[in-house]
């Protein structure tokens, strides 16, 4: 008990150093600041002018899906700030010190949170900015935005894992470009799914990033009335069928990337 | 005598390449051993497997008594590492920078705080001690990467390649502070590729090349094994070089070695074997440039162990000279 404790002390010490980087270091203020009011301009004013939907106002449908891209792409900053560690003289400095094996992935993963709770704070008040309202009442709305944390923690550890496999900032980039990208357009973040050609609508309705996005929706009530209910499960039961998958991929991917943590070996 | 660091038959491979081929090290409590050897020779392995940072694929070791391979954890309280490269967040000030390390050696936060204060006083950083260590100068860093491996008071301190790429300036500021430490009784486990830093700093000096030990003993019982002087001309042409290294030859109490323009030749006996010869190169009708007599010095303990010199920049071996001036020496 007393070692958890330590280890925990651990994360956070290492968690505090990441979130003063986060103040100080330009580029990631800029990512942390500038890139979501950035999409939800962009995103609202480009698709929510010239797309309709019965019932409801685009700009309201888009928003959630809006936060669960951006939050997707977040674990990105999780992969390319450790791999960005494990290539520096600090990272042999932690190895030699007496602390907990675990700390520097679960401060990186920690503090990632931070990050994503900036981010969705001023993607919201932007947001907000642009006609974009909560429609049944704050509770729910916290729901929300928790879920979307839970969801994007999830994947700081599948980043954090590929960034331990391969300790480059580069490749942490292609990677999500080419698995990230895909994953938050074949949902149901932009248009619905049902609109999608069969084997892309199979995909966006069993894929985690839509029933995340459903979840959200529902629960800032902004499905449009009217809107016919989901005909699968997983967007059926959308917030479950999201806390499962991140816990799966949390105890699958948290022991594998400490693991692997401890296992790699110096920088030659 | 105790010995606070210990290896035996430290052997480390990547794939077909032999980085470490059966160390022994020795190191009494309260003293410093310099490792030397040039860029590749194992030096950083050897730290690493000390520092629990790798595992070696042979041998054993202990640290402060404790097993580095069955006991890492303890291994790391009672050690202090300061690398090659600075490892100090460049985002953070000096003072985060070492209250981190105090609350990751788990000191809590009063103690971390006013330790990390106490050591930037010590390390002339106190000025500093708020920016950002991006606005720090080389030495700066490295001074600060030095109080970062002294957070905790460790017995055991390893320094590799402390100095590597400072001026010179900065480094005899990084001895003093490395003096005082072991003054105060902390082990240290110091590599450099400085022969100049393992004279000054270490009481015992380990040379390695190429994953083996090939010497060990004091600074001055290296020295001894070359001879007791050098001898150094310059003459005006590289075919005169040859002539005086023949000449120098015949006094010399050891190899001749040829550079350019300058040739270079152990003697033994002081003053009388500079006059020596000096007249026998005026008898060859060999001009002279510049003379010189010196003390040996580690580079030239290297030379002779290894054929070439620890600078990897100025590698030039009597190997690499065309046959017909080495053959031209015999």
């Amino acid at each position: 008990m007393e070692e958890v404790l330590y280890a925990v002390g651990d994360g956070i010490a290492v968690a505090k150093r990441n979130v003063i980087k986060i103040r100080r270091v330009p580029g990631i203020l800029v990512s942390v600041l500038i890139s979501p009011i950035l999409m939800v301009l962009l995103f609202a004013y480009v698709f929510g002018s010239s797309i309709d939907i019965p019932g409801g106002t685009y700009r309201e449908f888009l928003i959630s899906g809006i936060f669960a891209m951006t939050v997707t792409f977040g674990a990105t900053f999780t992969g390319a700030g450790l791999a960005d560690d494990m290539q520096k003289g600090i990272i042999d400095r932690f190895r030699s010190l007496p602390m907990s094996r675990s700390a520097v992935v679960f401060g990186r993963t920690a503090s990632d949170v931070v990050y994503n709770v900036a981010s969705l704070a001023i993607m919201a008040a932007t947001g907000l900015a642009v006609g974009w309202r909560i429609h049944d009442g704050i509770g729910p709305a916290l729901a929300g935005f928790g879920l979307l944390l839970v969801f994007s923690y999830a994947l700081s550890w599948v980043m954090a894992y590929v960034a331990l496999l391969v300790p480059s900032v580069e490749v942490i980039g292609n990677v999500s470009f080419m698995v990230i990208f895909p994953l938050t357009f074949i949902a149901n973040t932009f248009v619905p799914a049902a609109n999608l050609p069969t084997p892309l609508r199979i995909f966006a309705e069993w894929n985690p990033v839509s029933a995340v996005t459903q979840a959200v929706r529902e629960l800032f009530g902004n499905i449009p009335p009217g809107t016919p209910e989901p005909g699968v499960w997983p967007l059926q039961n959308a917030a479950i069928y999201t806390l499962a998958w991140a816990a799966i991929i949390i105890a699958v991917f948290a022991p594998l990337a400490v693991r692997r943590y401890t296992r790699v070996g110096v920088r030659k | 005598m105790t010995l606070t660091i210990e290896a035996r038959g430290l052997t480390k491979r990547y794939g077909d390449v032999v980085a470490l081929n059966g160390i022994d090290l020795a190191v009494e409590e309260g003293t410093v051993l310099g490792l030397l050897g040039p860029n590749g020779a194992g030096k950083t392995t050897v730290v690493s497997i000390l520092t629990t940072l790798i595992e070696p694929d042979e041998g054993t070791a202990t640290v402060a008594g404790v097993d580095v391979l069955t006991s890492p954890g303890d291994v790391r309280r009672r050690i202090g590492l300061s690398g090659q490269y600075a490892a100090v967040d460049e985002h953070l000030t000096g003072f985060e920078n070492l209250d981190m390390i105090g609350r990751l050696y788990r000191m809590g936060r009063r103690r971390s705080r006013d330790r990390a204060r106490d050591l930037l006083d010590r390390f002339s950083l106190a000025d500093a001690a708020d920016r950002p260590v991006r606005t720090y100068s080389g030495g700066m860093r490295r001074r600060l990467d030095l109080a970062g491996a002294l957070v905790a008071e460790p017995q055991v301190l390893f320094l590799d390649e402390p100095t590597t790429g400072l001026d010179p300036r900065s480094r005899v500021g990084l001895w003093s502070a490395i003096e005082e430490l072991v003054a105060r009784g902390t082990t240290v486990l110091l590599t450099t590729q400085y022969m100049e830093e393992a004279d000054h700093l270490a009481d015992d000096i380990v040379v390695i090349d190429h994953g083996g030990q090939i010497a060990r003993g004091t600074a001055d019982d290296l020295k001894a094994t070359v001879g007791g002087g050098r001898i150094e001309v310059t003459v005006p042409s590289e075919a005169l070089a040859v002539d005086a290294a023949r000449v120098l030859d015949t006094l010399s109490a050891g190899d001749v070695h040829i550079e350019g323009r300058s040739v270079t030749a152990p003697i033994s006996g002081g003053a009388d074997a500079l006059g020596e010869a000096l007249v026998a190169l005026k008898e060859a009708e060999i001009d002279l440039q510049d003379v010189g007599f010196r003390r040996p010095t580690l580079d030239d303990v290297f030379l002779s162990l290894t054929g070439h010199t620890s600078d990897p920049t100025n590698d030039t071996t009597i190997e690499d000279r065309p046959a017909r001036m080495v053959e031209g020496v015999r």
